[in-house]
């Protein structure tokens, strides 16, 4: 068992001296965790169904309305007064959510024409096709989160690549790569990515491989430059000199020095990938009509501006997202100043 | 002692640091004085403190992160310690100059020579420009820069680097102070313009009659230049005295140390007719010119140009040579880490020809050992994995634990401890920096290990016994060194035979004691001139 090196060590002190980075770490991962779990959260199935003896988890199992007595063989809706009548009637049970609607929930009972404003039932009033906005928040941030993670990932992974390599190669490899770069950053991307979105329906995926082609960019300098200057020192030097191979060498000897910069990237990377996808949803282009989407949100309230709650959750669950994960980029980047120890 | 008081008299100075909320104690008590127009050397091995007194002297430590507890600094009768800031900038530069040891980094790579040096004396003196301009000829003049007229306008990075250290010097000599304080002046320097520039700063000192307090580690350079002498040892003084008395009589048992750490000694007599175990013949390393809108190649720069070596199982071939002589070039050829041309011979395999995949099993039976045990080591992996890594590379069939028991095997025999391998290479002193190093090299048994300046980076007493450990080892397996040095001490008490290069050319080649007895050629000749002197 090796114990975590002293380097890690003083860089996790640094990272806790700077408070705010910290609290927002907090903050961002319970946020980021509790909203993994949106769908015991805000679902307009029960989580637990106890009817006639039987067990029911409506969240992973879709039941027809004929399990509980119901006429019809498609699945049940627990929100119909109904249905509701039907289980509770017969002596059972149901335990909801903390909120009873998912993000495609359209609330039927609404005594206001949609958008209507906050009440007890949707705490931060309903957009303009009457589905709850707290609802949509939430599951909005998961998806922007998780699309940002995973474009981030994607693009420090190839970026590391193509860094290391022009870095390590240098000569015509990094020429021709390095002018390759320049031709492809000044390429308009977001205009290109608009009509690519008007040829092919984009799905998240879709979303993510189009989003990849330009963001892998980013990294390619820094990683470029650290292996440019580490591919000479002596220890790489004696590496060789040992008869290690090339892929080892890069990799065990110099990565490690490149990582320091792309950890140092990263939340910055990721603020950039959740508002690229924020942008592009705001513009229509992004994720399918119907996805739940801090960009769509903000579009209704620009075209609700009598309805501002609309607007200022969207606003306010944006604005605290990327202001949390810049603290905490702020305090990686304290983390790994070499210059912080004598402070 | 003299009625008059002394220019500089430092009393019971402490400096300490803080750093992670703790404080370290730099130097702990020193005291010494330096009269007018006299040199008092300060001499002590890296860490002992003798940097940061002298740095106290001027202020010029990194305040509030370093502090002093207690002491006195008087300069000329006054108090100068914890002065205002312009009483100390009235003084730096003017009644007190410095020289650093790293002549490039100390001057602004963006300024012609003219400016840097017109600089002070216009700071100081306000002359006008012309006036200044003139003084700034004459000093780079009187330090002994040819054509001082043409040489105004150039920037520090065409200059060599004795050259360099010459404009310092007339920057710190232009307002005629009454004090210089030398960090370490010569220690980057070959060893002829070593001595030329302690020359020089011994003729002006006469002329000016300035006193001048020298910092170095070097115990040949304190011994030409200083009338007193003060050994530095973690941060206090263990020893005060006259020059001479120092030498012949030294008191303190880490003076005696100090000065027993000359290099001494020569290498083991060779057995009977050893074989040939590495040849290189006419070893060519030329680098390209390209110049012009094609990048057509004009010239070369002759890095090695022409040169032919053997050496037998057991020798240690040394190889000598100012900076840029192309010795580390040779070397790294001789290992095929440089491209060259010419044949070169490792073991009966002939290196040139070779595959990739038969090269790089070749590296099993030669290695190389580098100068700088703070860069040849990575700093992210345990010594463990450092030291295993050619294990894992050359004999796979190893068990993790066969591996761990070598690489403990062999720590042992460098005289470290086993059970530091999981630690990592900045828990550990250049010294034990360089035995790690030494020991990655080991661990495949190669027959011939190139080490480049080993033991440069180090301590003399470190370095002592760095090379009483390659010397043991080297009897031990029987091995086969190529010593790459501008060290001509260290070279003589390790090397057979002497390779001198001059400017890519092997200049002389023969026996160690030869060379250093009956020089043949006049460049060897300066050069032991310089280093023995």
């Amino acid at each position: 068992m090796r114990q975590v090196s002293p380097l890690n060590r003083r860089r996790w002190r640094n990272f806790k001296a700077n408070r705010r980075g910290l609290i927002s770490l907090w903050l961002f991962g319970i946020l980021f965790f509790v909203t993994l779990f949106a769908e015991f959260l805000a679902n307009d199935k029960p989580l637990l169904v106890l009817h006639d003896g039987g067990v029911y988890m409506p969240v992973f199992v879709a039941y027809p309305e004929t399990d509980f007595g119901g006429d019809f063989a498609t699945e049940t809706d627990y929100r119909d007064p109904f249905v509701t009548e039907l289980i509770e009637g017969a002596g059972g049970t149901m335990v909801w959510p903390l909120l009873r609607y998912s993000y495609d929930t359209i609330n039927l009972d609404l005594t206001q024409p949609a958008p209507a404003p906050p009440s007890g039932d949707n705490w931060l009033g309903t957009d303009d096709q009457g589905r709850d906005v707290l609802a949509r928040l939430i599951y909005g941030f998961r998806i922007s989160v998780l699309f940002g993670l995973s474009l981030t990932i994607l693009s420090s992974i190839i970026g590391v690549l193509a860094g290391a390599v022009q870095g390590y190669f240098g000569g015509w490899v990094d020429l021709g790569l390095q002018r390759f770069i320049e031709i492809w950053t000044s390429v308009p991307s977001l205009y290109l990515l608009i009509i690519i979105a008007a040829v092919i329906e984009p799905g998240f995926f879709i979303l993510l491989g189009i989003l990849l082609l330009f963001s892998w960019v980013s990294l390619v300098g820094v990683v470029r430059a650290e292996f440019f200057r580490a591919r000479n020192f002596e220890y790489v030097e004696a590496a060789r000199a040992l008869g290690v191979g090339t892929l080892t060498i890069m990799f065990r000897h110099l990565l490690p020095n490149a990582m320091v910069a792309t950890l140092t990237f990263m939340p910055f990377i990721l603020n950039a990938s959740i508002t690229t996808l924020t942008s592009l949803d705001f513009l229509g282009f992004g994720l399918p009509p119907g996805s739940p989407s801090l960009g769509e949100l903000l579009a209704q309230g620009k075209a609700n501006l009598q309805a501002p709650w609309l607007g200022l959750s969207g606003f306010f669950t944006i604005a605290i997202m990327l202001s949390l994960l810049i603290f905490i980029g702020e305090a990686v980047r304290d983390a790994f100043d070499p210059r912080k120890t004598l402070a | 002692m003299t009625q008059t008081p002394p220019l500089l008299r430092v009393e019971n100075l402490h400096v300490g640091f803080t750093s992670d909320g703790r404080q370290n104690t730099a130097v702990d008590g020193v005291s010494f004085e330096v009269p007018e127009g006299k040199t008092l050397g300060l001499v002590g091995e890296s860490g002992s403190g003798k940097s940061v007194s002298a740095l106290s002297v001027l202020g010029l430590l990194p305040y509030p992160a370093a502090f002093h507890n207690s002491g006195r600094i008087m300069f000329d009768g006054d108090d100068i310690m914890g002065a205002d800031t312009r009483v100390l900038q009235r003084l730096r530069g003017n009644d007190i100059s410095m020289i650093f040891q790293e002549p490039m980094s100390s001057l602004n790579p963006l300024h012609d020579i003219e400016k840097q040096i017109s600089e002070v004396i216009q700071l100081h003196r306000g002359l006008s420009s012309k006036a200044a301009r003139d003084e700034t000829c004459a000093l780079l003049e009187r330090v002994g820069i040819p054509d001082p007229e043409s040489r105004l306008g150039a920037l520090p990075h065409e200059l060599s680097g004795g050259q360099r250290q010459r404009v310092m010097i007339a920057m710190a000599l232009a307002n005629r102070p009454r004090l210089l304080i030398a960090d370490e002046p010569t220690t980057a320097l070959d060893v002829t313009i070593q001595k030329q520039i302690l020359d020089l700063l011994r003729d002006l000192q006469r002329e000016n009659g300035m006193a001048i307090l020298l910092i170095t580690h070097d115990l040949g350079v304190v011994r030409k230049m200083a009338d007193r002498i003060c050994v530095m040892q973690q941060g206090q003084i263990v020893e005060n005295d006259e020059s001479h008395a120092i030498f012949e009589k030294p008191a303190h048992a880490y003076t005696r140390k100090l000065i027993a750490a000359e290099p001494s000694g020569a290498p083991e007599p060779l057995k009977a007719n050893p074989p040939e175990i590495v040849s290189g013949e006419n070893v060519k390393v030329w680098f390209p010119i390209r110049q012009g809108l094609l990048r057509r190649t004009q010239t070369h720069v002759k890095a090695v140009n022409d040169i032919s070596l053997t050496v037998r199982r057991g020798e240690t071939l040394g190889i000598v040579g100012e900076s840029g002589s192309g010795k580390t070039t040779l070397g790294r050829a001789m290992i095929g880490l440089q491209r060259a041309e010419g044949s070169i011979t490792i073991n009966g395999t002939n290196l040139s020809g070779a595959s990739p995949a038969a090269r790089r099993a070749m590296r099993k039976h030669m290695q190389i050992v580098f100068q700088d045990p703070y860069g040849a080591l990575s700093p992210r992996l345990p010594v463990a994995d450092i030291i295993g890594e050619g294990l894992a590379i050359h004999e796979p069939e190893l068990t993790s634990a066969v591996r761990i028991a070598r690489v403990r095997d062999i720590l042992e025999d460098v005289e470290l401890d086993p059970d530091i391998a999981g630690r990592y290479p900045h828990e550990f002193s250049g010294g034990q920096r360089q035995r790690i190093a030494i020991a990655r090299a080991l661990v495949l048994n190669p027959e011939f290990i190139i080490l480049d300046e080993p033991t440069s980076a180090l301590d003399r007493s470190v370095q002592a016994q760095i090379i009483e450990l390659l010397r043991r080892l080297q009897a031990e397996r029987n091995l086969t060194y190529l010593f790459i040095s501008h060290d001509l001490k260290v070279v003589r008490a390790l090397a057979h035979r002497v390779l001198v290069m001059q400017d890519g050319v092997a200049v002389e080649l023969g026996p160690t004691q030869q060379i250093f007895e009956a020089p043949a050629s006049p460049y060897t000749k300066t050069l032991i001139e310089a280093a023995f002197a």
